[in-house]
């Protein structure tokens, strides 16, 4: 028999969340984040949390609900700033925000999944990224030494999930989830639709679900677009 | 006549070849899309995951779940495929993508480049332009050749903080089309109606000035 991760929904999916943790939120923009466990994080009222995630959402949206609720410390990501009182934030000290290459950004995740406790990557040799950092020389080029993240939490989003945890992405709301569920000590999936082991095939299964810890189908996804961009039919 | 946005993209897009992946960044480099030369097949990689990109969607079919690295809603092509971050930045740090374009507030004549972060100004961050620019073997930097004051911005060295060292193969300005060498810009080409004295004036950084210097064709 496949081993059963269902919980009932955010809240028991969120259990164990405390002060201070380390937690990851998948997602790119507001595109495939875990919308649900956010908004039940920000029920919980835990404080002080360090975010890793490529950004920081909107006000009103994604971590923007819990920036507004000065419930991080610190925030890791590539890129941010498209919310007012991240900026805000950011500007008066309150918030701690450490900006690292995107893509070191993502091995770090997948490396704390992998067992790689560090790697060396040419990424950010020779601008402020390298400070403080070992360089090392391999074929010719420079290379800094990065280390995986450590996770107590990772929160992230799929089309669909089975009851054994298992999951498939739609498009690119794929991003950083699969990586991010590898790196989790505990992963909490959601998803738009949970269906019963069996019914995904397996050859089509994007992340195994030996990876997450907990899965919920969620109700009612916003899944809010942030640059609506469109072309004319003429 | 110094080239517009368009004129640049344009341009650069003459610098596709057939079977080329190719990561387009924000601002011009997005416009050299619309400019492929006929007769030749390429695939645009977009770092948040796909492979495939295709143009901005018809009013009403937009995708929550299908953007480009800059957020906007997209559209994908027959043949096009997703992944998720890891394995994005796995393509682009082993070299798998042909050719970056990129912007750029201010290039070294070293091929140094400058374009994420203005000192006193809300520092957004470097997305993925660091690990484009440090793996990339062939990187394009599209740019206006001087800021709004009229200063250059092809320098003997950045003076902004760095986005990546020597990293830099080729420069296509509204001025003109320079490569990167030891020795500093090389000039290869003016864009139309400019003069080699039109560029010297415009460029800080060491200039290297080869016999005649051909027009550059759109």
């Amino acid at each position: 028999m496949a081993i059963n991760k269902v919980v009932s929904g955010p809240e028991e999916a969120t259990r164990g969340i405390g002060d201070g943790m380390t937690v990851m939120f998948g997602g790119f923009g507001l595109c495939g984040i875990p919308e649900h466990a956010i908004a039940a994080i920000r029920k919980r009222g835990t404080r002080d949390l360090t975010c890793v995630s490529n950004n920081a959402g909107v006000d009103g949206f994604g971590l923007g609900v819990l920036l507004e609720n000065k419930q991080v410390k610190k925030m890791i990501s590539s890129y941010v700033g498209e919310n007012d009182e991240f900026e805000r934030q950011m500007l008066s000290g309150e918030l701690d925000v450490e900006l690292i290459p995107q893509g070191t950004l993502a091995e770090r995740c997948r490396a704390a999944g992998a067992g790689i406790p560090a790697f060396f990557t040419p990424a950010g040799y020779g601008t402020e990224v390298a400070i403080g950092k070992e360089v090392r020389w391999f074929e010719g080029k420079p290379h800094l030494l990065e280390h995986a993240f450590d996770a107590s939490f990772a929160f992230v989003k799929a089309m669909k999930g089975d009851t054994a945890g298992n999951l498939i992405f739609n498009a690119t709301a794929r991003n950083f989830n699969h990586a991010m569920a590898m790196a989790g000590k505990i992963t909490v999936a959601e998803v738009e639709e949970l269906v019963p082991v069996g019914e995904l095939d397996p050859n089509e299964i994007h992340t195994p679900g030996i990876f997450i810890q907990r899965i919920f189908q969620g109700d009612n996804f916003e899944k809010r677009i942030e640059q609506r961009t469109v072309r004319s039919k003429a | 006549m110094a080239l517009d946005k368009n004129g640049i993209a344009q341009r650069i897009a003459q610098e596709l070849r057939d079977g080329y992946y190719v990561n387009l960044g924000i601002g011009i480099p997005t416009l050299v899309a619309n400019y492929i030369p006929g007769g030749i097949d390429v695939e645009f990689q977009s770092e948040n995951g796909m492979l495939g990109m295709g143009p901005f969607p018809f009013e009403g079919e937009e995708d929550p779940d299908l953007i480009n690295a800059g957020k906007q809603t997209i559209t994908a092509v027959p043949g096009a495929v997703y992944f998720d971050s890891s394995t994005s930045f796995a393509m682009i740090r082993g070299q798998h993508v042909d050719l970056t374009v990129l912007g750029a507030m201010e290039v070294s004549d070293q091929g140094d480049i400058a374009n994420w972060k203005i000192p006193g100004h809300m520092v957004k961050g470097m997305g993925g332009a660091m690990d484009l620019v440090a793996s990339a073997k062939n990187i394009i930097v599209a740019m206006m050749h001087t800021n709004k004051a009229g200063e250059s911005k092809l320098l003997r060295q950045c003076t902004l903080p760095l986005t990546g060292v020597r990293c830099v193969t080729r420069v296509v300005s509204n001025l003109a089309v320079l490569d990167i060498t030891e020795r500093g810009f090389k000039l290869i080409e003016c864009a139309p109606g400019v003069s080699v004295d039109d560029v010297k004036n415009a460029t800080e950084g060491r200039l290297i000035v080869d016999g005649a210097i051909p027009e550059m064709k759109l």
